[in-house]
């Protein structure tokens, strides 16, 4: 397959996933606001929440005072941020344009219908009247766009590179909301009193784990079991050990003469997960540990490009 | 629309001609909410399938649809008998006319074409000058724009051999009229058009360079920004081949690799659709980033095929166009079966005072343009327009031709109003490898506009389904 192929497919699959996490983390931001909290908490949230994606100078550039509807423009329709939903998912879709040939045609259909859609829904103003709607859209065309992947495209590298974009990008993706939450409600504190429970429930909800997190732990939510869910547990599909567990096995299906080092690199990162315990990493301190993790997953993803796609620097 | 020649009524516009009357049966049965709703749905569907094309000098990136009408264009079986053996005729004589250019130059010899239209043609590439090509054959893939005026005959309007587009509408729209009235194509005898893709295959494979068993055949594109990349990334998909671009290529020890993800492999032909001055930026444009540096010296080693061949526009450019009858007599010693339209060659001082007294009824064209951009349809432009392009002609004579304005054919065609007759044309697409083939009819183009002769989706046309009727 031509690397400029593998690279469209793989950016694609990365913009998708991206658009997801980030309509996933403001709706919990909005979802959690509607506690009752101070004003400076409430603002603090929505700064982490930009810091998350440190796109918080690039915010401050464009507006004065931060309010919700400003976060909300920047981070869902603003063009000049490429991590915008409305960015992201114009990316996955000039991605998957520019090798729509090698997309089945259920693939390119779905990207480009969300596209499509998503001009119509803004334009009838959505995010005003109902933002945690447009998160839910947001949310369904990512399930669909992996879907219609999974149920039609063939087995090879092809679907092997969109599976490895989509795995690192939600790799780091997860790890950025575990730290903005336990490092911007002070995670070492680690306690588990009322108004906390609203918060920990906000974080499962937003990936999706609440639900698995009672039928995993059948028990109190802790802040320490939830970064086990989120971090160790290879069952739970948002899990960095799940995300780390396909990029490994993608890799392998793609591998090259070059590549070696890189399954290598990628192999140390997963048996980190799976041979320490969350009472070693916490000792450590997670926001350590988890930024360690991100720097990873980036050099990963470098090595990712230099091996098989088209180098982000040449 | 009096005084044209209508494709569907005859002269009194009284009778449905023979070829058409189980079509108008069929539409006079037709409920118009239904007829509504199916063309709605052929709009939604051409735009979730991304059927669009981008407009050059509108606001980047914007992707417009090409209008589709659902009135098929139809063609007896026995006018297709006669147009598919004058195209063969022409593209065959096309062919060995860029071959002989290249090599002896018998026709220049003869006296039949003059030296300087050929050799001070900008599209005359001197680095192909005795260089072999597989089979001989330059124009692998050409589009024949063909137009009926008068009394019903046909004319070539232009031959685009270097290109050419608009294969991929004829396929769609196909499929679309299938999807949206299947009952149509139980009740016709309709020619299949879908196995054009395997006649490119087949035909790209054919000129592989000698001792290549199991070509690897690529398709290389400007890029996603092209108004054409629809078709490219269409065309590569049905074939199964990969779509490439100039920086997926290099050369390296005398051959052409891509870099795929799992290192380099060669490639035996390129299906290009990139204009000649972009193919290789250390022979041509030096300041290309679509090409490939090298290439040309590949190709000249015989080492890599590409389709089309280097230096036919040679043969499609608006001053050689009044030539193609006489390489016809020329090279195969047969009468032209297709007419030419009758051109004054404005670089003739004569012709060119003819032109200029007659601006107003005239046609007058670029030798190089193309797309329908920077031409002048005399009778539908305003008197500042003619002065305008006057001038322009005047400074630059050897620039332009002129052609009396046809007074093209018309057929039935959705428009605002209701149902009404519209300007179209004709564009074949004619293969030519070993043997030459085509798939029956080609991309019929409608102007739109009423009165409007221009059927260039640039300049707002739309197209038509076209049907050869199985005898």
């Amino acid at each position: 397959m031509l690397s400029r192929t593998a690279d469209h497919l793989f950016w694609m699959a990365r913009y998708t996933e991206r658009a997801e996490n980030t309509a996933r983390m403001l709706d919990v931001n909005i979802q959690t606001q509607l506690l009752p909290q101070s004003v400076e908490a409430a603002e603090q949230s929505w700064r982490a929440l930009l810091g998350i994606s440190e796109l918080l100078p690039a915010f401050d550039a464009k507006h004065g005072i931060l309010s919700r509807q400003d976060v909300l423009d920047f981070m869902v329709c603003d063009p000049t941020n490429p991590s915008s939903i409305a960015s992201c998912l114009t990316s996955a879709r000039e991605n998957a344009r520019a090798v729509r040939g090698t997309l089945t045609t259920e693939v390119w259909e779905t990207q480009n219908t969300t596209w499509l859609e998503m001009a119509t829904l803004l334009k009838e103003g959505v995010l005003e009247r109902d933002p945690s709607e447009f998160f839910e859209w947001v949310k369904h065309r990512s399930h669909l766009s992996r879907g219609v992947t999974i149920g039609t495209m063939l087995k090879d590298e092809a679907f092997y590179f969109i599976r490895l974009g989509t795995f690192l990008e939600r790799a780091d993706n997860t790890a950025r909301l575990l730290d903005v939450k336990f490092h911007g409600t002070d995670g070492e504190r680690l306690s588990a009193n009322d108004t906390d429970f609203y918060h920990w429930a906000a974080v499962l909800r937003s990936v999706s784990a609440f639900e698995t997190y009672r039928k995993t732990y059948r028990d109190v939510i802790t802040p320490e079991r939830i970064a086990e869910l989120l971090v160790l547990r290879g069952e739970m599909p948002r899990s960095l050990m799940a995300c780390m567990t396909e990029v490994v096995n993608n890799l392998a299906r793609v591998r090259n003469d070059v590549s070696r080092e890189t399954e290598r690199f990628a192999g140390r990162l997963h048996a980190g997960l799976q041979f320490n315990s969350i009472d070693d990493i916490m000792r450590r301190g997670l926001h350590d540990y988890l930024t360690e993790f991100l720097e990873q997953v980036y050099e990963l993803g470098n090595r990712v490009s230099r091996d098989f796609l088209v180098p982000l620097v040449a | 629309m009096g005084g044209f020649f209508n494709e569907m009524f005859d002269e009194g516009g009284a009778k449905t001609r023979p070829h058409y009357r189980g079509f108008d049966r069929w539409l006079s049965d037709q409920p118009a909410d239904i007829v509504a709703r199916k063309r709605v749905e052929a709009d939604l569907m051409f735009r979730r399938v991304g059927i669009t094309f981008a407009v050059y000098g509108s606001e980047a990136g914007t992707e417009r649809l090409i209008p589709f009408d659902i009135i098929p264009r139809i063609i007896p079986a026995d006018e297709w008998a006669t147009l598919q053996q004058g195209l063969r005729q022409r593209v065959q004589s096309l062919n060995l006319f860029v071959h002989d250019i290249y090599h002896e130059q018998n026709i220049v010899r003869a006296g039949v074409m003059p030296a300087e239209q050929v050799f001070r043609n900008a599209q005359y590439r001197p680095e192909m000058q005795g260089i072999t090509v597989p089979s001989d054959i330059y124009a692998h893939i050409a589009g024949i724009d063909i137009v009926r005026a008068g009394a019903g005959e046909f004319y070539v309007l232009e031959d685009n051999l270097r290109v050419p587009s608009g294969v991929s509408y004829m396929l769609e729209d196909r499929k679309m009229m299938m999807r949206l009235f299947p009952e149509l194509f139980a009740r016709h005898k309709i020619a299949p058009v879908a196995h054009y893709p395997d006649l490119l295959l087949d035909m790209l494979r054919s000129i592989a360079p000698l001792g290549v068993d199991d070509p690897t055949v690529v398709l290389m594109t400007p890029g996603m920004y092209n108004s054409a990349y629809f078709e490219h990334a269409f065309l590569a998909q049905q074939m199964g081949i990969e779509l490439v671009e100039g920086q997926d290529l290099f050369v390296d020890d005398g051959y052409v690799f891509m870099r795929t993800t799992r290192g380099p492999q060669r490639v035996d032909v390129i299906y290009r659709r990139i204009d000649d001055d972009f193919l290789d930026p250390l022979v041509f444009r030096a300041d290309s980033s679509l090409g490939v540096p090298g290439l040309l010296s590949v190709y000249r080693a015989g080492r890599v095929a590409l389709a089309n061949a280097i230096g036919t526009g040679v043969a499609d450019d608006k001053s050689i166009y009044p030539f193609v009858p006489d390489m016809i007599r020329f090279y195969l010693s047969e009468e032209p079966i297709l007419n030419n339209v009758p051109t004054w060659q404005c670089r003739k001082k004569e012709d060119l005072q003819y032109t200029l007294d007659h601006l107003p009824q005239l046609v007058v064209k670029e030798v190089h343009g193309a797309g329908g951009y920077g031409m002048l349809v005399g009778p539908a432009s305003t008197q500042a327009e003619i002065e305008d392009f006057r001038r322009r002609l005047i400074a630059k004579p050897d620039g332009y031709i002129a052609q009396p304005t046809l007074a093209l054919s018309v057929c039935p065609t959705y428009v605002e109003s209701g149902i009404a007759p519209r300007h179209i044309d004709l564009r074949p697409f004619v293969l030519s490898g070993k043997t030459v083939t085509m798939v029956p009819g080609g991309l019929t183009r409608v102007a739109l506009k009423e009165g409007s002769l221009v059927v260039n989706s640039s300049q707002g046309g739309g197209t038509k389904d076209t049907w050869v009727l199985e005898g």
